[in-house]
């Protein structure tokens, strides 16, 4: 019994992870390429900046950042479209259930298939562009809870132009400002480590944006759906 | 406190309590007709006080502020660039409010007022970069530094930029303000935390920026004008939102009846 309640409570939640996750595992061809662009792009660095080591190092955090941070961008457009398009989208807005802790479930599931992914290749691309090797574990660690930030702030940019017809270009320029702080901190966050001071309190703010996201962001973006959606 | 939770449970609902009187100004204020007569009435006194606070600041700040020791004249520029800059931020405040009290309450004239909010703190947002970087380059050798200060300004711009965009991204009225407000919402969030943003980042990189909070360090002769500017641009601020919003409310009114009327009995008498 317990179980079926608790089941029922979070249906929301890991019904919409599950499904989002299955369709991207049915369509892995896509979920790969937000990590090709971010690795081709930073091949292009070293080709149009420099190829010295020394120069590179100092760029190589803040380049690693931009890169995620617009790989992020280009799949955060087809967030909705594809259930706004089909219809899914309305028969989760007119389900009783909450509609934030749906929307957390897909946003979770866009972390999973492109920010964690990211995440993980990043060290890679740091031996490439010669991040001193103190920069990595910052480096993985404020990827991997500010791509969280960028996922769950780039949804509720995805919300407000669901509906349009070019917005993809829209909901960049909507949601940029908003992932400036995110980048501040998370390249604040490896430079510290490499000048050897001490990295987590900027570590410790990308986490209270990721808390203070997963709080407001998904309320956000259901007024957005409920407002865009049925427009 | 129990009357107040009786007047919240009364929004909350949804019931407008008509029989009390003390409320009866804010269910006015959200008709566009009423609004649109009683700003008539405001605007010639506020035109004319913004007018004579700007004049005294500004022939007070140009031409009788001593000159200042280091900078010599080109100081003088803060009487435009402190303004500006002050009310560009409150300006995004003041827009991402009414937008709360449009989805809270929804109000239709508050929707109005953070449309008319919009282009209004862009431009003083211009302003104050602009003026920003004339001053530049005779203090500081350059037009554009990638200070915190200066780079939260251009986002602030960005900010703005993106809910008038959203803003004409839409046909439908409504859907536009309502999109509109949850970003302008969303947008408040991240003004602190950039304002933050300078105690960390490019630390090296502060150049003193007069703020006010430093007020006691500059001289009284130099400050009082500079503190007549922000009133007089606070004046300002108000005489052009009321107009942008009267603008917008005749467009969006312009099917009611009482809107016709103030037409044609315009363009007839």
């Amino acid at each position: 019994m317990a179980s079926q309640a608790a089941r029922k409570m979070d249906s929301g939640f890991a019904a919409w992870l599950r499904r989002d996750l299955l369709l991207a595992y049915r369509r892995s061809g896509e979920v790969a390429s937000p990590v090709i662009f971010f690795i081709m792009v930073s091949t292009l660095i070293p080709l149009g900046l420099t190829p010295e080591a020394a120069q590179l190092e100092k760029v190589a955090a803040g380049m690693i950042w931009v890169m995620a941070l617009l790989a992020t961008l280009l799949s955060m457009d087809g967030l909705f479209t594809s259930d706004y398009q089909d219809g899914s989208l309305e028969q989760m807005l007119i389900t009783p259930q909450l509609l934030p802790l749906p929307l957390l479930g897909k946003i979770a599931a866009h972390w999973l298939t492109t920010g964690l992914p990211l995440t993980l290749v990043s060290p890679l691309l740091g031996l490439m562009m010669s991040l001193p090797s103190v920069g990595y574990l910052p480096l993985v660690c404020s990827l991997a809870l500010g791509t969280a930030c960028l996922s769950l702030v780039g949804a509720v940019g995805a919300a407000l132009t669901v509906s349009l017809r070019k917005g993809g270009l829209l909901l960049s320029l909507l949601v940029m400002p908003l992932y400036m702080p995110v980048i501040i901190f998370g390249t604040a966050t490896v430079s510290y480590a490499v000048d050897g001071l001490n990295w987590l309190p900027p570590l410790a703010i990308l986490g209270a944006m990721f808390a203070a996201s997963v709080a407001l962001c998904p309320l956000a973006a259901a007024g957005a759906l409920r407002v865009t959606a049925s427009n | 406190m129990s009357w107040l939770s009786d007047k919240f449970s009364n929004i909350l609902s949804g019931e407008s309590s008509k029989e009390s009187p003390s409320w009866q100004w804010f269910y006015r204020l959200g008709s566009p007709r009423w609004f649109y007569q009683r700003s008539g009435q405001w605007l010639p006194w506020l035109s004319l006080a913004a007018l004579l606070v700007l004049a005294i600041g500004l022939v007070w700040g140009l031409a009788f502020a001593p000159e200042d020791a280091k900078q010599g004249n080109s100081f003088r520029i803060i009487y435009i660039h402190v303004p500006a800059a002050f009310l560009a931020q409150s300006g995004y405040f003041i827009m991402a409010i009414a937008g709360a009290i449009g989805l809270i309450w929804k109000m239709k004239i508050s929707y109005m007022v953070m449309k008319a909010a919009a282009p209004i703190g862009a431009v003083l947002t211009f302003i104050a970069l602009f003026t920003g970087a004339v001053w530049g380059k005779p203090t500081w050798g350059a037009y554009w530094v990638w200070d915190a200060r200066i780079t939260s300004m251009l986002i602030l711009l960005f900010l703005y930029a993106g809910v008038m965009a959203l803003q004409y991204a839409y046909h439908s009225v409504d859907a536009a303000s309502k999109a509109s407000a949850i970003l302008a919402l969303v947008g408040t969030v991240n003004i602190p935390i950039i304002n933050k943003s300078v105690d960390w980042w490019y630390t090296l990189h502060q150049p003193a920026t007069i703020k006010l909070t430093s007020a006691p360090s500059m001289h009284m002769d130099m400050f009082m004008p500079l503190l007549v500017m922000i009133v007089g641009f606070y004046l300002f601020y108000a005489v052009a939102l009321i107009l942008h919003t009267r603008n917008e409310i005749l467009r969006r009114e312009r099917k009611t009846s009482w809107v016709r009327e103030l037409v044609t009995a315009k363009a007839g008498g």
